[in-house]
């Protein structure tokens, strides 16, 4: 069956009529954050509870969904329950438990469980009052365009994508819309990509469409390889859809008739999530044949990586979809003379994907109207690290990294002081305290020696060695670097084996300036984006910390502790007890002491593998 | 990539063979499925030895060569059998800076095994993997299927205890 514009319209009142409670015979809806961090923190035991307490009580009008990730992975799992003409409540931190009381007061007896609710685990309302998420420190200065359907429709039915206006932006752009007049309205929009380059993607989709041939694809990049971030698969496990709209749209615009979604193995819900979503699309006719009665047709097509981050280059990426090792090839030709199978080729990120919809459906002023003067729209960022909330934030371009820290992110825990964030993963640099007010876009990030990156933003406090963090990104850039081209194969290698020798202890200060040399020396002579920005991490610590990387050359000292090479265990004498904890679990007898005396570590015995620290129950022992 | 290689004998079973059949005849026609067909091999056989890879080889009808050289290319293709319980720490950043590699050493120290070894008794394997999507648990390990989070390193000796005790 292939829908008409009409019946696509229909589908949409009829299936908002059916999510919306009070009308069509239902009387509340309650979701249930299912993506993989709800799952992972017990949201199947739930969804369970809720199931059973439901038949229980022999309720049939309320509706069990499940949905992708409301972005607050701190608090999964996470249920919502909408009521008629009643914000919604969200509950946080739920189990099985929790849930059975839950129903039992709330939905039988209209009876909200303030005490479960977000407002008093973030201890923001006051007891016994509810909160509404929206107006959560965590919320209020979120702005949702990519992920405006995550957590609120479930992802597996297209009919709740619909009833949110899903594929209206094709409808448009395939009845009313010239190919020419999708891309301008990208070009005004000012939509840049949001996979870390920032390039303007109505400009890059204008590049393809130039370019005549007897096949074009269009590719999503969906190999989120940050280690450390996540938004790609949240729009994908929450929203697939969203994806393939603006994929089709992209080969309308571009004269393309396939497309191939490249996909992380690890993600095996965003997987089965896109799967359901090209068939349920394919089965309405909205891929396919004559969409909508236009001529235009698209297929779509899914390929699995398997785990090598240079596969998220473009041309290594292609290179992977056609089944060989993902190395990547120097450009030009650039993907939109020569892409995929040797054909022009257009190449997007999941997230740039996700808010083409919105644009085409609101008009580009619209879109255009949030960030600053050289990055429009928002941005979607993983805060994670050493941070009170952890989870996924879309926030306007322009917002400062105070904002996203202190409000959104409520703070360091612990009273820790905050030391740097860290921006564009492995790739990327890191924002020190001093930059913190800086709002953020791709242009100010670069400026300040960092990058806007995929995403990821991990946060670091005084506790966290930045040389160790350098060395973790090398660790990683050396482990991935593809082999192709020796700056990057060899020369990533040499730095380690400076990096090493720093948290060794075992460095002179000549090899600071060694390191720097060889940074620049990569990045001007690799083949391709992995190993041009492999020196970043170290290059923008340097920069900013120089003093913890001389404390660890000259002083032979580690700031915050990490490094065990540079550290020694020592007895505090006034806490100690004497109990012999320790010395007992010493594996290599380098305590001594007797019975209700203060114990001494001999640090030359001392092979620092902190069983002692891990024994003491009085906190007795300190590394320093 | 450096790959550990399983010395082990490989032996395949009936079933497997089926399975494996299937798949080359629903690929066999398209060259650039060739990755497809080796992950679909590795969840029959639970790794790749060089048997297989020849079996590969053999049905895409491309040189064995190539099938290597994509099985080194990328992390997920395994040449060495997994234990029963295969464990895996991540090692994303968001893990690594709420002291991921703590919770690694305290395994490695316990079980005797880096990541990408397997215990003599085959019953654990261990891995470091890169962000499981799950960094607002932080640090995060995941066994079989289970994810286990907001670890400590005294917590893994417990953990794994109950592995050994099944
Ligand atoms: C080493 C390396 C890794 C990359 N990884 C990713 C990735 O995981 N996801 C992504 O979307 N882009 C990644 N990119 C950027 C892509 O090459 C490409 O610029 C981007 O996907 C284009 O889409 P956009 O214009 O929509 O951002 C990576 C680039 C390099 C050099
Ligand atoms: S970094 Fe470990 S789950 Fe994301």
């Amino acid at each position: 069956m292939a829908l008409t514009t009409v019946q696509l319209d229909d589908l949409r009142t009829h299936a908002l009529a059916q999510m919306t409670p009070g009308r069509s015979g239902l009387a509340m809806r309650i979701v249930v954050g299912y993506a993989t961090c709800g799952i992972a923190a017990g949201a199947k035991a739930v969804i369970e509870s809720l199931r059973k307490e439901l038949a229980v009580l022999g309720i049939d009008d309320v509706a069990v969904e499940e949905t992708g990730c409301i972005g607050m992975c701190q608090y999964e799992p996470l249920v919502e329950v909408f009521a008629p003409d009643q914000p919604k409540i969200t509950y946080v931190q739920m189990n099985a438990e929790k849930t059975a009381r839950m129903v039992h007061s709330h939905v039988a007896n209209g009876k909200v469980v303030a005490e479960y609710t977000i407002g008093a685990a973030t201890g923001e309302a006051a007891q016994g009052e509810v909160l509404p998420l929206d107006s959560t420190a965590f919320y209020k200065k979120q702005q949702r365009v990519a992920l405006r359907n995550c957590g609120v429709i479930d992802p597996e039915r297209i009919e709740q994508y619909i009833a949110r206006d899903g594929y209206q932006a094709l409808k448009k752009a395939l009845t009313e819309l010239q190919p020419a007049d999708v891309i301008q309205i990208l070009k005004d929009s000012g939509l840049r990509g949001r996979g870390g380059g920032g390039f303007p993607t109505g400009l890059k989709w204008s590049f393809t469409a130039a370019n005549a041939a007897d096949q074009k694809y269009v590719v999503c990049n969906a190999d989120e390889g940050d280690p450390g971030a996540f938004m790609d698969r949240s729009v994908l496990e929450g929203d697939p859809h969203a994806v393939v709209e603006a994929m089709t749209i992209c080969g309308y615009a571009t004269g393309a008739s396939e497309g191939y979604v490249y996909v992380r193995a690890e993600y095996p819900i965003a997987v089965k999530h896109l799967e359901t979503a090209i068939e349920q699309a394919t089965a309405l006719g909205l891929l396919g044949d004559d969409i909508f009665g236009s001529g235009f047709g698209f297929r779509l097509h899914i390929r699995l990586g398997a785990g090598a981050f240079v596969c998220g280059e473009e041309t290594a990426l292609m290179t992977s979809i056609e089944g060989k090792r993902g190395e990547p090839r120097p450009r030009p030709p650039y993907p939109a003379v020569k892409g995929l199978f040797g054909k022009p080729t257009t190449e997007n990120n999941v997230e740039t994907f996700a808010n083409i919809p919105q644009i085409i459906l609101h008009g580009a002023r619209n879109f255009a109207a949030t960030g600053t003067e050289k990055s429009k729209g928002t941005k979607v960022f993983a805060l994670g690290g050493k941070i009170t909330n952890t989870g996924l934030v879309e926030i306007p371009m322009g917002t400062t990294l105070r904002e996203i820290i202190e409000d959104i992110g409520g703070g360091i825990p612990g009273g820790k002081k905050f030391k740097a964030a860290q921006t564009g993963g492995p790739s990327g640099g890191c924002i020190p305290e001093s930059m913190i007010d800086t709002p953020i876009d791709y242009d100010n990030l670069t400026a300040i020696g960092s990058m806007m990156g995929s995403g990821g933003l991990i946060v670091m406090d005084e506790d966290n060695c930045m040389v160790d963090i350098a060395r973790f990104f090398l660790d990683f850039t050396v482990d991935e670097s593809c082999g192709k081209c020796s700056p990057c194969r060899i020369g990533t290698k040499r730095m380690m084996e400076i990096l090493d020798k720093i948290t060794a202890g075992k460095a002179v200060m000549e090899d600071l300036d060694k390191l720097e040399e060889l940074a620049y020396h990569i990045k001007e002579n690799s083949l391709c984006g992995l190993g041009q920005s492999a020196p970043n991490p170290v290059l923008a610590t340097l920069r900013a910390f120089r003093d913890e990387y001389v404390a660890h050359v000259r002083d032979k000292r580690c700031p915050a502790g990490v490094c065990k090479a540079l550290l020694n265990y020592y007895v505090i004498a006034d806490k100690c007890r004497g109990c012999t904890a320790c010395a007992r679990a010493c594996p290599v007898g380098a305590i001594r002491g007797k019975v209700k005396e203060v114990h001494d570590i001999d640090t030359d015995k001392c092979i620092k593998c902190g069983a002692c620290m891990a024994t003491c129950r009085f906190g007795a022992i300190e590394k320093r | 990539m450096l790959k550990k290689v399983s010395k082990l004998p490989f032996q395949g079973t009936e079933c497997q063979a089926q399975a494996f059949a299937d798949v080359i005849a629903q690929y066999k026609s398209d060259p650039s499925q060739l990755m497809t067909v080796m992950q679909k091999a590795q969840q029959i056989y639970g790794y790749l030895p060089f048997e297989v890879q020849a079996m590969i080889a053999d049905g895409m009808d491309v040189p064995l060569e190539k099938v290597y050289g994509v099985s080194t290319f990328y992390a997920q293709f395994a040449l060495s059998p997994a234990g029963k319980h295969s464990i895996s720490v991540c090692l994303g950043t968001a893990c690594y800076v709420k002291g991921a590699q703590a919770i690694l050493d305290r395994i490695t120290e316990l079980l005797g095994i880096g990541p990408g070894e397997c215990t003599e008794d085959g019953l654990f394997s261990l891995d470091a993997c890169r962000c499981i999507g799950a960094c607002g648990l932080a640090p995060v390990m995941m066994i079989g299927e289970k994810v286990y989070g907001n670890l400590v390193p005294e917590q893994v000796e417990g953990i794994l205890a109950a592995y050994r005790d099944q």
